[in-house]
């Protein structure tokens, strides 16, 4: 159980994909004006990357491995998550209209979102086992969460702001806002080692 | 030759570097611009292996233009952009295996880069194999440059040497900061606005994160709305 506790709280706090890793950085300043959208895409964010694990880990060991194809990574990972993500759409409308509703509008943006395609890649450099990979993807999910939530509160307040210099209006204003959310996940360096070591 | 947008191929070229530059203008393939620019000599490399991609996505699908039926462009575009990503990636893997190193995962997710998708969608499908070729020597530029600005300045302040060159690191202690994840973000933010004061506010003309350029700009969009309605 220790292991995936590790795992699960470094992926959330330690190496933040957006905030340290610089993963789904689009999403991240792109929809994150509202608490609400912030949510909802993060929730689809991490759907999509727990289900693009589960597809694509026992497809890299077991077909493209022991036949040599696995240079061919890049294109099958990034084919089988295009693929998934209009298949749950589908699934989604047809099944849950409910929940389409609410996530659907995100989906078309998930494909293109270096933050999926970067954890499947991932966890196979790591070299996880599935049930890892399973914990890194949900924690990795979590924490792109949680930047987003954060970030779009900060984001209130800057935009709310009227004494921003004319040159750093909008933008740089923002990027450098995260810079400085950025400073503060550092704080959580050393926890995995206070916590567990 | 004039393309039919009235501009020459030279025109296209410079346009990428200046006018339109994706990183800095465009704010495009925001991900790589950030997380490689630790070094100036990394920046190089993610920006030369972006341009490689980008030009050859550019002419195939230029070349492809009439036989790629509209309604499934997209996944077209990223399978003939994911296999130009393969070929960069073996090449650099075979002969420059520290880059290979350095850049990680990042140079598989050129693949994602918005440059390139958005590129196909907004200048290849619609000119000729020439224009694009240059259109993607311009943009390839365009993203090499502000990926070294950035490298550069990045590398200096934090590390106090210049592509491996030490500088100033034995006159004053380096502001090792800048080289993590904050500094990534306040240079960009710091170079955004630079570009801003210089141009007088003309050059981005955006003040939010409109995405003019990205594939997925009318998602985005009515992902900001339909959160809003909500």
């Amino acid at each position: 159980m220790k292991q995936f506790a590790i795992i699960l709280v470094s992926a959330i706090l330690v190496n933040n994909y957006v905030l340290s890793k610089f993963l789904g950085i689009c999403p991240f300043l792109g929809v994150s004006k509202k608490l609400d959208s912030a949510f909802g895409m993060s929730v689809a964010v991490t759907f999509v990357m727990a289900l693009a694990t589960a597809a694509t880990w026992p497809i890299y060991i077991y077909v493209l491995v022991p036949r040599g194809l696995s240079y061919l990574q890049t294109i099958v990972f990034i084919l089988i998550i295009a693929a998934l993500v209009q298949f749950i759409e589908i699934a989604m409308k047809k099944y849950i209209p409910a929940l389409h509703a609410s996530l659907g509008i995100y989906l078309p943006l998930i494909t293109t979102n270096c933050a999926v395609l970067g954890v499947t890649i991932l966890n196979l450099d790591e070299g996880y086992n599935f049930a890892e990979s399973m914990v890194n993807s949900i924690g990795s999910g979590l924490g792109f969460m949680l930047a987003m939530v954060l970030f779009s509160g900060v984001r209130s307040r800057v935009d709310a702001s009227k004494s921003i210099p004319k040159s750093f209006q909008g933008i740089p204003i923002t990027l450098i806002a995260a810079s400085i959310c950025a400073v503060s996940f550092m704080g959580f360096s050393g926890i995995v080692d206070g916590l567990f070591g | 030759m004039s393309n039919p947008n009235g501009k020459s191929n030279m025109q296209v070229l410079l346009n990428g570097i200046i006018k339109e530059n994706p990183t800095l203008v465009l704010i495009l393939g925001t991900c790589p611009s950030l997380a490689v620019t630790t070094q100036a000599v990394n920046g190089l490399g993610m920006g030369l292996a972006a341009m490689v991609v980008l030009i050859g996505s550019n002419v195939v699908i230029s070349l492809l233009k009439k036989i790629i039926p509209d309604s499934v462009r997209i996944p077209c575009y990223i399978v003939v952009i994911a296999s130009f990503v393969t070929i960069v990636q073996f090449l650099v893997k075979a002969y420059a295996p520290s880059l290979d190193k350095a850049l990680g995962v990042y140079l598989p997710l050129i693949v994602v880069n918005c440059i390139i998708l958005g590129r196909a969608e907004m200048f290849a499908n619609k000119n000729t194999v020439l224009a694009s070729a240059c259109d993607g020597i311009g943009m390839g530029l365009g993203f090499t440059l502000a990926l070294f600005c950035m490298g550069s300045i990045r590398e200096f302040i934090g590390n106090g040497s210049w592509m491996g060159i030490d500088l100033t690191s034995k006159l004053w202690d380096p502001v090792i900061v800048f080289l993590l994840a904050p500094g990534g973000f306040m240079v960009y933010g710091a170079l955004i606005a630079l570009v801003n004061y210089l141009t007088n506010g003309k050059a981005i003309k955006k003040k939010e994160f409109g995405c003019a350029g990205c594939p997925s700009a009318a998602a985005c969009a009515a992902a900001q709305k339909g959160g809003a309605n909500e």
